[in-house]
């Protein structure tokens, strides 16, 4: 594979003055993720976590601005150029294939497998905890199930960032807990970056070291996740997390703002 | 879905990834615009060639085609329509009885049926040695003359559009929620009122769109008023073309008929398009919903008669063709060199003529969502419109006039008639399109809308794409629309009338042929075999469209 195929190397990702804008409320990021940590993004609808994980992943081009990942710009590069994989909150496995070979598209996007990938492959699936289950088709699995192929595709693919999309954002508490411990076991196996976009405090909370809150379309803040939820994020944060911070702001007003 | 709503909707790509589909489907374009660019250049060579000619022919029995082409159309719509209202309402009336769902697959099997055999089947049926000419003779008091000219034509004509609009209609009626018919059956609602309140204005939406496409039909029917109509008397503009070029080789006249046909056909189509017509047609099978209704006895008998009536109407000639079919010395038309190859030409050309007709589709349907893919939210550019509509360009063009287009341009070339595989591979394809489109186009976008971010990321794209993910899920309905426009090809009797020759045979040209020379029980027995093979694809495209494929 690839100079970024080094395992444990997560490398910073840094958006710097970049702009974008879908036609109206234009969004502007500055923001810089350190390397190798877990980074939850959190906000209000519309407030442009997912735009900017696309501007990352590459799905989107800024109007102005450069995307640094690892030090390069990389917004001249497709997004499987990109030294980064996405995990979405749906679409994320092809219905007519495998297990298997949904993992498998994450070593040849043509499915020519060598020996040694298969071998990866099974070894991505055992630590998903899908042994077994390699020639199943996705609708064959539970919605969790269908997440730990994604995750499995990410663990062959092996790139030093890792993007999440509110990608438990469907599942039930128990499970989306399971699947936020394997995330951070991986985490502490490759130690990539990750960028993990999630409306939950409590996943937050769970696994992310730093956190940043946007608002209306740009970076309102960032810190430690501890600070955060320790009161020390801004008021917009707050009414954002509403009574679960444990302030005195009311649930209405939080509501009113989503 | 907390919060998901940033990206609803929306699929995201770099544009990078995006030349070979967009290439495609500018390949498909350009082909199209060959086909329909060199018919005009055709007649535009021909006219100004021969001005004065084509000037003259505008004369008054050109004057009396366009009336009778115009005439015929209003009479077969007035016939197919009206009755077809009441039709789909009594059957929508009785959600359930036995042999409601077959009786509704048998309205579908005309759309299936070659035109030129239906017209045998009713010949076969009220002809002047129909099985119905003794009784007829009986009841007059006469010799019973047969359907030929206005009342034949007509007949065709609702033979093929009642079932059509019955089903159209019948779908309107079932988009009326089942809420309304509780409440009506609630509020004790005879049947009289809940036609004017429920049902009629749901079916008067419904009427200038079926009324249009039933217009549409029958002012550009060639084989039926070919086979039906008699003499100069009942003739249409495409007709007329026909009999200018293949008998009268009058290129003048044949090329103000066309112009007439182009003038005529492109405001019917706009005006349609201004009613929100769906000029195309469906095939989907309506399924009953639950129902709250209250029928009292005579309604039910008056439903029930109306009903039968209808049926026997559709029946009876196909019961004519199968009957005639099997009184054919079948085992001596299987052994006729002729019929064998023209056999085995239909299935060439009718073969050729679908994979390029889902070849184009494909292409269009891949430019055309990549395009739109990538615009993000500016206006839609000409290639995107041209990629969106550009089939319907063969709903303005019949084959006829296209055919006559090439006809009028090559003839100086040499033997036209040694291009005809050419012509009917590439004019059938283009007249399938729109139908083909409707089985691919919503199977692409939705396995776009799936698959679009998933092959951006892991950087599938080009042959592997193809191979791994549009295949797959794009397998029956491209099989759907294959084997619908195999059928639509097989069947045609447009382009071959006029480029058919002793050298080049289909089954249609031969059963024209043999209808000609008054070889009836040789044209029934090769009615029967069309026949059968049609609706054997077009049952085959119906049930691959109906397994879709589940998803994640």
């Amino acid at each position: 594979m690839s100079e970024w195929a080094m395992r444990g190397k997560g490398v910073p990702v840094r958006l710097e003055k970049v702009s974008f804008s879908y036609g109206e409320a234009p969004l502007t990021f500055d923001v810089a993720f350190a390397a190798a940590e877990i980074t939850a993004i959190m906000g209000p609808s519309g407030s442009g976590k997912s735009t900017l994980l696309n501007l990352v992943a590459g799905f989107e081009t800024p109007q102005s601005g450069r995307v640094l990942i690892g030090g390069a710009d990389v917004g001249a590069d497709p997004p499987s150029a990109r030294p980064v994989s996405m995990v979405f909150q749906e679409n994320n496995l092809f219905g007519h294939l495998s297990v298997e070979q949904n993992v498998g598209l994450g070593r040849s996007a043509s499915l020519r497998l060598t020996e040694a990938d298969r071998i990866a492959i099974a070894e991505a699936l055992e630590r998903t905890g899908l042994s077994g289950k390699e020639r199943r088709l996705p609708r064959e699995l539970s919605g969790g199930e269908r997440q730990r192929v994604a995750l499995a595709r990410v663990l062959v693919r092996d790139r030093p960032v890792l993007l999440l999309d509110e990608p438990f954002a469907s599942l039930g508490p128990a499970l989306r807990d399971d699947m936020l411990d394997l995330v951070a076991g991986v985490h502490a196996e490759r130690g990539m970056t990750v960028l993990f976009v999630t409306h939950q405090p409590e996943d937050a909370r769970r696994i992310g070291q730093n956190l940043v809150f946007l608002n209306n379309g740009t970076v309102a803040a960032t810190g430690s996740a501890d600070d955060f939820f320790a009161g020390a994020g801004p008021e917009a944060f707050r009414r954002y997390i509403g009574a679960s911070a444990g302030n005195a702001v009311s649930r209405d007003i939080a509501r009113k703002r989503t | 879905m907390a919060g998901g709503d940033e990206q609803i909707g929306r699929v995201v790509t770099p544009a990078q990834t995006m030349d070979s589909r967009v290439s495609a489907g500018i390949i498909a374009l350009a082909a199209i615009t060959l086909l329909i660019g060199g018919a005009f250049a055709g007649l535009l060579v021909e006219g100004a060639h021969d001005f004065s000619g084509a000037w003259g022919a505008f004369d008054p029995y050109l004057l009396r085609v366009v009336r009778f082409t115009l005439w015929q159309a209003i009479l077969s719509t007035l016939l197919s329509v009206v009755p077809a209202l009441f039709v789909a309402r009594a059957l929508s009336r009785h959600p359930r009885f036995f042999g409601r769902a077959f009786i509704l697959q048998l309205f579908a099997v005309p759309l299936a049926l070659p035109a030129i055999v239906a017209a045998l089947g009713i010949l076969a049926l009220y002809g002047r040695a129909g099985y119905f000419a003794g009784l007829f003779s009986a009841v007059g008091g006469q010799d019973w003359p047969g359907i030929y000219g206005l009342s034949g034509i007509l007949v065709a004509h609702v033979f093929f559009n009642l079932p059509l609009a019955t089903r159209l209609f019948l779908e309107a009626l079932q988009t009326i929620p089942a809420d309304q018919w509780r409440l009506a059956s609630q509020l004790g609602m005879a049947a009289r009122p809940a036609f004017r309140l429920i049902e009629w204005p749901t079916l008067r939406a419904a009427l200038p769109g079926v009324a249009g496409l039933v217009f549409m039909l029958c002012i550009t029917s060639f084989t039926i008023v070919l086979t039906l109509g008699g003499g100069p008397a009942a003739t249409t503009l495409e007709v007329g073309i026909y009999q200018a070029l293949r008998f009268d080789f009058d290129p003048a006249r044949a090329v103000a008929l066309t112009l007439l046909q182009i003038g005529l056909t492109f405001i019917v189509v706009l005006a349609l398009t201004r009613l929100g017509a769906n000029v195309v047609g469906d095939t989907n099978l309506p399924v009953a919903p639950r129902r709250y209704l209250s029928v009292n006895g005579t309604e039910t008998t008056l439903n029930a008669a109306l009903i039968v009536l209808a049926l026997l109407f559709v029946v009876g000639p196909m019961a004519a063709t199968v009957l005639a079919g099997l009184g054919a010395d079948l085992g001596r038309l299987a052994g006729e060199a002729t019929v064998r190859q023209a056999t085995l030409t239909s299935a060439v050309l009718a073969f050729l003529s679908a994979l390029l007709s889902v070849m184009l589709s494909l292409a269009l349907t891949m430019a055309r969502r990549a395009l739109a893919l990538n615009r993000r939210a500016g206006p839609r550019t000409l290639l995107e419109h041209a990629t969106d509509t550009g089939a319907g360009f063969v709903l303005v063009v019949p084959p006829i006039v296209i055919g006559a287009g090439w006809f009028l341009l090559l003839r100086h070339a040499g033997d036209v008639f040694a291009i005809a595989p050419v012509m009917v591979v590439t004019v059938n394809s283009v007249m399938a399109m729109p139908f083909a489109l409707r089985a691919i186009r919503p199977a692409y976008d939705a396995a776009s809308e799936r698959h679009e971010r998933l092959c951006a990321q892991l950087g599938i794209s080009g042959w592997a794409r193809l191979r791994l993910v549009d295949w797959p899920s794009l397998r029956r309905p491209l099989a759907t629309a294959f084997a619908f426009a195999m059928a639509l090809s097989l069947g045609d009797l447009g382009v071959i009338a006029l480029f058919g020759s002793d050298s080049v045979q289909t089954l249609p040209y031969l059963l024209l042929a043999r209808m000609g020379s008054y070889r009836t029980q040789d044209a029934a027995g090769l009615a029967l075999l069309l026949g059968l093979v049609c609706l054997a694809l077009v049952l085959a495209a119906d049930w691959l469209g109906r397994h879709k494929v589940r998803n994640v």
